[in-house]
């Protein structure tokens, strides 16, 4: 079991993307894309699927319910808690709002 | 030794030269000292095909710099085909020559970032820097009208001698403007910056005590601002993986059209420049024998030809190795490996002098002078984060050394 690290919000926080980060397709680039200042990130399937969902509307709770659903057989413990990996790193490095 | 074409990937950041006129005149300015003349900017037109062109090729970055881009009149239109091609718009200014109602314009055309050179905290030393009187004035103003329109602000701090010692206050400037992130880069020594070399060259000891100073106001300042910091090449002992490996990631368009692999490729003589109005940007990107020159490793000779970290470091900065040892070919001379090591050891004990050569176009009006990035921008892939698959790592113009 992974341990799952404490994130600095609740599951009713509400991610989503600051200003000055998107998420794009650039087929070039292989895929899904964070792209901040200066940085870009590739994201991968999952990860895309995640942020794809970071609207400001949709709280954490409610993202892990849609993926649970959308990813039919995956534990929700387990997608919860790469949920909140991802947000966590990514909060950290200011590419993600927790609010 | 794998071919550089098969395995030639996308590049990801364009900086785009839309002028060389800029109302400062900063004495480490990365222009080179031959400036295009306003007669041979390349009209709207043209750069909204080439923004086309780039997108089609996977640019991901646009970063819009000059001289002053906001001297050119069409920059609203310009931002919007950026953001119209699908690719993100950094606009890089001296932060004289924008009112804020421009900048409101240019947010609605989808203004991605913005970015700010400073030139020290105090206006009177900042102002000196600069050689104009007001500019530091007018920077925080724009700076303030960035963070009303919640626009994402980058300040950027270039380093030599008379500025070190300030980084913290600059910070504490930065932070008071609404800035998110600091980019805190030493001169590099190219074009402007060389010639003034002597003046602007810090001493080992405050390099030593800016980077502890750096590592603390990280710390303090965790959470709160994001600090980017790279290390000064010239006090290293390997060089920095310039523009993350010649031809790999990056282009540059100069004012007239020009395709560069980097902003100072010019320096070295012999190459040929292919240019947006003769050959599609692809072509360029491939074919163009300036960015064909030192891709990949077969141009490498000793020690870089049998060394491990050719594949990091990319042999290090080719102008750079032409203007300190006369051979764009040979070893990046601040590589401790590098025969010419010695060289780079005697321009850090030049001795020192106050005076600068200001930065300025030939035969204009005072006002038609040029900018201020020594901090050319670094499109590229330099940070991983939980993201599974973070591709690459690393500052595409210097990397943190030992």
């Amino acid at each position: 079991m992974v341990a799952c690290p404490a994130i600095p919000a609740d599951g009713s926080a509400r991610p989503r993307l600051p200003k000055g980060v998107r998420l794009t397709h650039n087929e070039a680039q292989g895929g899904w894309i964070l792209v901040a200042p200066e940085r870009v990130f590739r994201a991968d399937a999952i990860a895309a699927e995640i942020l794809k969902r970071c609207d400001g509307r949709a709280t954490i709770g409610e993202i892990v319910d849609s993926l649970a659903s959308a990813f039919d057989g995956a534990p929700r413990e387990r997608i919860d808690c790469d949920v909140r990996t991802l947000l966590t790193t990514l909060a950290d490095k200011k590419l993600l709002e927790l609010s | 030794m794998t071919s550089a074409v098969q395995t030639l990937a996308a590049p990801l950041g364009l900086l785009a030269e839309l002028t060389h006129r800029c109302p400062l005149g900063c004495p480490y300015c990365s222009n080179p000292l031959t400036l295009d003349g306003p007669g041979s900017e390349m009209d709207t037109a043209t750069w909204r095909r080439v923004f086309r062109e780039a997108s089609n090729l996977g640019i991901v970055h646009v970063h819009l710099s000059g001289g002053e881009p906001a001297a050119r009149r069409d920059l609203a239109e310009i931002v919007a085909a950026v953001r119209a091609a699908g690719m993100y718009s950094n606009l890089i200014t001296s932060g004289v020559g924008l009112t804020g109602s421009r900048l409101e314009r240019l947010a609605a055309a989808g203004l991605d970032h913005v970015q700010i050179s400073i030139q020290d905290s105090s206006p009177e030393s900042a102002d000196h820097f600069a050689g104009f009187a007001g500019a530091w004035q007018r920077k925080r103003a724009l700076a303030v009208e960035v963070a009303k329109l919640n626009l994402p602000l980058t300040i950027n701090i270039v380093v030599h001698r008379r500025n070190i010692e300030h980084l913290s206050a600059m910070i504490e400037m930065a932070l008071a403007c609404g800035a998110t992130r600091v980019e805190i880069a030493h001169v590099q020594y190219y074009g402007w910056a060389l010639r003034n070399r002597a003046a602007l060259m810090p001493l080992a000891d405050q390099v030593e005590a800016a980077a502890a100073e750096i590592e603390r106001l990280k710390a303090e300042y965790h959470g709160r601002i994001v600090i980017d910091a790279v290390t000064p090449d010239y006090f290293a002992r390997y060089p920095k993986p310039c523009m993350g490996g010649w031809g790999r990631r990056s282009l540059n368009i100069t004012p007239s059209g020009k395709v560069l692999p980097c902003h100072a490729a010019e320096t070295i003589p012999g190459l040929t420049f292919w240019t947006v109005q003769e050959h599609p940007l692809a072509d360029i990107w491939r074919n163009s024998p300036a960015f064909t020159a030192f891709r990949g490793e077969a141009w490498m000779q000793e020690p870089c030809r049998g060394c491990a970290r050719r594949e990091i470091d990319f042999g290090g900065c080719r102008c750079q190795a032409f203007l300190i040892t006369g051979d764009a070919r040979a070893t990046d001379p601040v590589c401790h490996l590098s025969p010419h090591r010695p060289l780079v050891d005697r321009a850090r004990s030049e001795a020192a002098t106050d005076s600068y050569t200001y930065r300025r176009m030939r035969r204009t009006p005072r006002n038609q002078n040029d900018e201020a990035e020594s901090l050319a921008p670094a499109p590229g892939i330099d940070d991983v984060t939980g993201l599974a698959h973070g591709f690459g790592h690393g500052h595409p113009r210097l990397p943190s050394n030992d």
